[in-house]
């Protein structure tokens, strides 16, 4: 299940729906991402999240896609938010259910790493001295790269 | 040729427009050549295309290389590198 959404999310709601019904799974894995109120040495007021409607969603239904093509999941939750966010607010949740932890884990990190390199959003910074665009880091396109099929 | 034309993040705010419908002139076959065309039209566009490096692209949303075709109807994305989760 995937969702874009200006709005915040309930955690708890999500991950119960996410295993309701099927009592096959056997674990849950789930990260939650927020914003931080320090970035590269400058205190976050607020944060604004942009993204591409349409091809977000395609792009999330591609890697959860990918995701189950590697593991046996049972089932997989992406929520990622947009627009203004401060300090504290939740930005993403990724929940993975599968029959055991290994793929759960594996799989939860997976989409996390996948999804920062190849979903199209970009944050927007308010720092007190004006705006500033978050800059792609290398160590983000090298925990993607780690995935990589050998 | 007709091709619709996106932009986001800081490249929005330097070209000045989320998005616009334009003729392109015969000859821009391929994304690098359309954003040699962007880089010419000068003002916000040449700014925003003046490295070409640090710039992605898709067509029609799918993340491309920049030797990638543009055809009429096409939609046109330029951005940054993401930067969300």
């Amino acid at each position: 299940m995937i969702r874009v959404q200006r709005e915040d999310f309930d955690v708890g709601a999500e991950l119960a729906a996410l295993s309701a019904g099927n009592r096959r799974i056997g674990g849950v894995a789930s990260f939650i991402g927020l914003v931080r109120d320090l970035s590269d040495g400058a205190d976050v007021s607020r944060m604004t999240l942009e993204h591409y409607p349409g091809m977000t969603e395609q792009a999330l239904q591609d890697i959860e896609a990918e995701a189950r093509s590697r593991w046996a999941l049972d089932a997989v939750t992406i929520v990622h938010r947009y627009g203004p966010l401060e300090p504290g607010d939740r930005i993403v949740l990724v929940a993975v259910a599968s029959s055991h932890r290994e793929a759960a884990f594996a799989a939860c990190q997976f989409l996390m790493d996948w999804l920062k390199t190849k979903a199209p959003f970009w944050k927007l910074e308010d720092t007190g001295k004006g705006e500033r665009w978050v800059e792609a880091r290398d160590s983000d396109d090298a925990a993607a790269a780690r995935w990589a099929k050998k | 040729m007709s091709v619709q034309l996106l932009y986001f993040a800081w490249l929005r705010q330097e070209v000045g427009t989320a998005s616009e419908a334009i003729e392109l002139p015969a000859g821009i076959a391929t994304v690098a050549a359309l954003m040699a065309w962007l880089r010419g039209r000068g003002g916000g566009y040449a700014a925003a295309f003046a490295e070409d490096a640090v710039l992605r692209a898709a067509v029609n949303k799918k993340v491309v290389d920049y030797d990638h075709p543009v055809a009429a109807g096409d939609e046109i994305a330029f951005f940054p590198p993401f930067t969300g989760g």
